[in-house]
């Protein structure tokens, strides 16, 4: 495909006459699977279209998401996108392939219980930004923007928290947007937007008898007691009895309520895993992640638009690759395997689009020489991500690696092509303004930013 | 030991609630109105009438309103709150508050603004404007954050005249491990001469360039940032500042033949592949093709080098440097950095901006609101609320020779600082607040909020960094608005709107309250914790615990001062006994729900 060189330039050429990327991007003028889409819009024909309000563009499939962020870079060729012929100086400990259960799609051994999901979940196997600093590529990776420009862009969890949450009528107990089980913390999450399209960190560990999530879930203070408080407060907070109208006061008491509608009231079941049965739990697997996972399940069902789970570890495996990725290993796959057959199981994963990556993938070539002594490094020129669901096809793959992992072979997938796939699923339109703080233009995507490129939404796996 | 205080405790509060009916009636305050005007406003004018109140009166008199002045217990509170950033501790509060000297406000005043605690609150209120921090979306980097947080703290301790901070910052030069005022060019987000002048415009001109309608202006202004240039050092991430006059012929220079490596480069590459297609070929003509491409490729590179050379410019046109008055300089002298020229422009008792951003700003940061509002927005079409108070601002603060604790003393001690946080019943509420008829309610900060908590409970929460630099390591007990560089957090922090230090903006700080915020000061591990284990409470509970005596109204006067700064009044003291006789909570967990319940009340909660 040559769509990438076309779309590199600043100005592309239609029907004689230019435009620019961002209404390429609008338009969807990806080669054949955009054409598809670009009738979706409302056809190319008039450029007045260029003049009109950009509207959601695709009938809305996906009601939730479900982000499980592999912080510190995950190695692709270890996991989802195996070279077993790569030889050892790339390969290190781990040679062994799995057939799955879709035909010719095989992954690395260590996702035993993802081999026998594929008919669930697509990978794509070009995904590439070629940024190898953490917090660069993790920015990229959570906002779909590129470092360095002036505005410090909301996260996709942040947007959905406006377009799906607060803008739209969200009438949920819960936040809109929910981290398990901290915060990324590296950069403002909700970037120009501001504090209030942060994300709800829940603490806690729902892995331990009881998942005390903060400030829903406190330990050791009864329901009874809980009332007491409450009403004891009431008598207590003198300032607010004596200044009745006061405009900050109000808002004191009316976040105090809502606060208390979730301490008190049905909310906080959704994270109380003692109401699932226990052989679910034991599926998900007896570990953090995986009963994160669970909660994300819960959390979806009722109605949060988008759950990031962080992962509780770290991919960065500068020096001991290989024992890391023994240990962790096995919990991905368990806890991922679990939720992608459970929301099946539950009719959510229709609706919910779930999709897993780091900021990066990890040197397919390992680092054998001191002090690393076998171990991968940062690499953001071609990396792996698991795509399922909320409109999602399943069963296929995206795009290629070279034969050594190295560089993306075909098909190249842009951070903006993956997350402006994922909004369309949302129905939420990627060229739509953002409100900026100094009321600069800023957009949920922009293809026109310093650094960006664009190889077209991913169409060949979206149900449109 | 420990169950032994508990159970004294209990005995000891469940006989005192058995008194308490008895001498509840000759107690307990009459009506609601006396608690409002005898806590939170004084009985009468106990301040003397300023220049700045007369000001101020002029406006409010229009208005029908004579506002009220706060209580001794709310200025307590008020001035440590907005002074340094931290709370009275008991014994201090009770200090104050029994103190009969008729000039005790004042001499309060005089000894905040000389604790180190200022240096560091103030600091911390810079660190936001000049945005450091060591990564994102600015980079500095931990050593170079804390470099310049160090300079802008001592500038602050020492009362550096504000003429003398601000040029030290605009002309300075050298490294950014050692120099800490070089970081003023290396905390933008972009280190282009229209970035540096946009950040100078808004952080010492109070204006944002993005509204200025002369789109000349800008460009203009930039040119005095045009030879800000910056190189590396041998050790990692040190940056050298300094004036290079040749800067615009050598980055001219430099992109010239960069532009000419990349089109060799591009065009070395088609030969290449026009090579390689030719070696599958067969055809005699390809072959000719195949011969023909190492000459041409050498006629490429060759023709590439001749346009690097032509490419270099011979003269630089330059550019027009205009200040933001419109004043143009037609040429920028060789001999002398443009910046020092822009500084001298700047920093007189003439110029529009400067005297007038910093006082409006610095009245704002006490008033939580502008003479023009928001501080950092002055334009033509967004005047001043009150410009003769905006003018005698300006003078005072010429005249003391840009000392900023003379400012901060003369608002300070003004009546209209002192004046109620109680809003007035009228339909120009609006009118009334741009013209500083009441002390506006404001959230307490995030870093103060947390340090205020930590401070009565006597716990500490945990800082940390994610840039892997021994410089981010912080001491267990440093309190939050000490922390030296915005990268250096906490979640707690974070969900209270600690600002990312992207803007430099003041707006970036959001001190409004959330649900989210209230779940956590209401119901989490992390504040229940700290009352369960807090050192404070439970060596205050025993020191004060005498037997067979009910020493509980000892015990509470002494948490009301520790987190209210006051004592508790009858009906305070009825409610926690009516509370500990409930039963619903027993031994030191009454002691933990009355903290509790103090720590979520709204005067706690809020700057008032």
């Amino acid at each position: 495909m040559n769509t990438e060189s076309s779309m590199n330039n600043k100005l592309q050429n239609v029907n004689g006459v230019p435009i620019s990327r961002r209404e390429a991007m609008r338009r969807g003028i990806t080669g054949t699977a955009g054409l598809l889409l670009a009738d979706k819009f409302g056809g190319f024909g008039a450029l007045a279209a260029e003049e009109q309000k950009p509207k959601p563009v695709i009938k809305a499939k996906a009601k939730s998401v479900i982000q499980i962020f592999l912080w510190g870079g995950m190695s692709h060729n270890d996991t989802w996108d195996p070279k077993p012929k790569s030889g050892y100086e790339y390969l290190g400990d781990f040679r062994g392939v799995l057939d799955t259960n879709v035909p010719g799609i095989q992954v690395s051994e260590l996702f035993p219980q993802l081999a026998k999901q594929a008919d669930k979940y697509s990978i794509i196997r070009s995904m590439t930004h070629r940024n190898n600093g953490h917090e660069t590529a993790a920015y990229i990776m959570q906002t779909g923007h590129m470092p360095g420009e002036r505005l410090a862009y909301p996260s996709v969890g942040a947007v959905f928290a406006m377009f799906k949450g607060y803008n739209a009528g969200y009438k949920g107990v819960l936040p809109p947007y929910v981290v398990m089980t901290q915060p990324q913390g590296r950069f403002s999450e909700a970037g120009f937007l501001g504090a209030k399209y942060k994300p709800f960190a829940t603490g806690g560990d729902p892995n331990a008898a009881r998942f005390e999530v903060e400030g829903v879930v406190a330990r050791g203070i009864t329901d009874d007691r809980q009332k007491a408080r409450r009403e004891f407060l009431g008598k207590m907070n003198t300032m607010r009895n004596a200044m009745p109208g006061n405009p900050q006061l109000a808002e004191s008491k009316s976040t105090e309520e809502s606060a208390y509608n979730l301490i008190l009231g049905k909310g906080k079941e959704v994270f109380d895993l003692s109401l699932e049965k226990p052989e679910l739990r034991d599926k998900y697997g007896r570990h953090t992640f995986g009963q994160e996972c669970l909660v994300a399940r819960r959390l979806v069902e009722s109605g949060v638009p988008y759950v990031t789970i962080n992962y509780p570890g770290g991919w960065d495996t500068h020096s001991n690759h290989f024992l890391t990725m023994r240990r962790q290993c096995p919990q991905l796959d368990q806890g991922l395997a679990a939720l992608l057959q459970d929301l099946h199981d539950t009719g959510l994963l229709e609706t919910t689009v779930v999709w897993c990556c780091g900021e990066f993938g990890r040197g397919p070539k390992v680092d054998w020489q001191p002090p690393w002594n076998g171990g991968r490094n940062h690499y953001g020129n071609v990396f792996s991500v698991l795509v399922a669901g909320g409109g999602f096809k399943s069963g296929c793959i995206v795009g290629s690696s070279d034969e050594k992992g190295e560089e993306v072979k075909e098909r190249p997938v842009y951070p903006i092509d993956l997350m402006g796939s994922i909004y369309l699923l949302a129905g939420i339109d990627p060229n739509a303004k953002l409100p900026h703080p100094e009321g600069l233009d800023a957009f949920v995507l922009n293809p026109e930013e310093k650094g960006q490129k664009t190889a077209g939404y991913l169409t060949e796996i979206m149900n449109i | 030991m420990k169950t032994l205080s508990i159970l004294t405790i209990t005995v000891l509060l469940s006989t005192s609630v058995i008194a308490a009916p008895k001498a509840a009636p000759s107690a307990s305050p009459p009506a609601k109105p006396a608690v409002s005007s005898n806590l939170f406003e004084a009985a009468d004018c106990v301040v003397p009438e300023t220049k700045i109140d007369k000001l101020v009166g002029e406006k409010l008199s229009k208005l029908g309103i004579k506002p009220a002045i706060c209580s001794d217990e709310v200025f307590l509170r008020r001035v440590y709150l907005d002074v340094t950033g931290t709370l009275p501790t008991a014994a201090e509060a009770r200090d104050f508050l029994q103190d009969k000297g008729k000039n005790k406000r004042a001499v309060l005043v005089n000894r905040l603004l000389d604790t180190l605690e200022y240096a560091d609150f103030w600091a911390m209120k810079w660190s936001d404007i000049l945005r450091v921090k060591a990564e994102f979306p600015v980079n500095l980097w931990p050593n170079a954050a804390q470099a310049y947080h160090h300079w802008i703290k001592i500038s602050l301790r020492d009362n550096k005249p504000y003429d003398k901070f601000v040029r030290e910052m605009l002309v300075s030069n050298g490294s950014n491990f050692r120099v800490g005022p070089v970081n003023f060019y290396r905390a933008v987000q972009s280190k282009t001469p229209e970035g540096l002048a946009a950040s100078a415009a808004l952080a010492f001109m109070g204006t944002r360039v993005d509204t200025w309608k002369d789109k000349e202006a800008l460009p203009g202004m930039s040119v005095f940032f045009s030879q800000v240039s910056y190189k590396p050092t041998r050790e990692w991430k040190e940056e050298i500042v300094f004036w290079d006059p040749d800067k615009e012929y050598n980055d001219a220079v430099k992109a010239a033949e960069q532009a000419a490596a990349a089109a060799a480069a591009e065009q070395a590459a088609a030969i290449a592949a026009a090579k390689a297609a030719s070696k599958t070929a067969t055809n005699v003509s390809a072959k000719a093709t195949t011969n023909a491409v190492p000459k041409q490729a050498a006629n490429v590179v060759a023709q590439a080098a001749t346009n690097a050379v032509a490419a270099k410019p011979a003269i630089i046109v330059p550019k027009v440097a205009i200040f933001p008055d419109g004043t143009k300089l037609k040429t920028l002298p060789p001999d002398q950095d443009p910046r020092e020229i822009f500084a001298d422009w700047l920093i007189t008792p003439k110029n529009p901006w400067f005297t007038k951003s910093i006082v409006n700003r610095m009245w704002s940061w006490l008033m939580g609101r502008g003479i023009i509002h928001e501080p950092d927005d002055i334009r033509p079409d967004n005047p001043p609320s009150n410009p003769k108070l905006l003018a005698y601002l300006q003078e005072e603060f010429i005249a003391s020779k840009y000392d900023m604790k003379h400012l901060f003393r003369l608002i300070l001690n003004s009546r209209t600082y002192q004046s109620s946080s109680i809003v007035p019943k009228s339909k120009e509420l609006a009118k009334i607040e741009a013209n500083f008829g009441f002390y506006p309610l404001r959230r307490l900060d995030a870093e103060v909020l947390i340090d205020a908590i930590n401070q009565f409970t006597g716990t500490s929460d945990l800082y940390t960094s994610a840039i892997p630099e021994p410089f981010t390591f912080i001491p267990e007990n440093k309190p939050a608005v000490a922390l030296p560089d915005g990268s250096i957090s906490s979640s707690f922090l974070e969900l209270f709107g600690k600002p990312a230090r992207a803007t430099g903006q003041e707006n970036e700080r959001v001190s409004k309250f959330m649900a989210t915020q209230k779940m956590h000061l209401l119901n989490s591990g992390h504040i229940q914790r700290k009352l369960e284990t807090s050192p404070k409470l439970r060596s205050l509970i025993k020191a004060r615990t005498v037997k067979n005596k009910d020493t509980s109204k000892d015990i509470l006067e002494e948490i009301y001062l520790s987190v209210l700064s006051r004592f508790p009044t009858a009906d305070e003291v009825k409610n926690a006994h009516a509370y500990a006789k409930s039963g619903i909570v027993k031994g030191n967990d009454v002691w933990i729900d009355i903290v509790w319940a103090l720590l979520n009340s709204d005067e706690f909660l809020y700057r008032h």
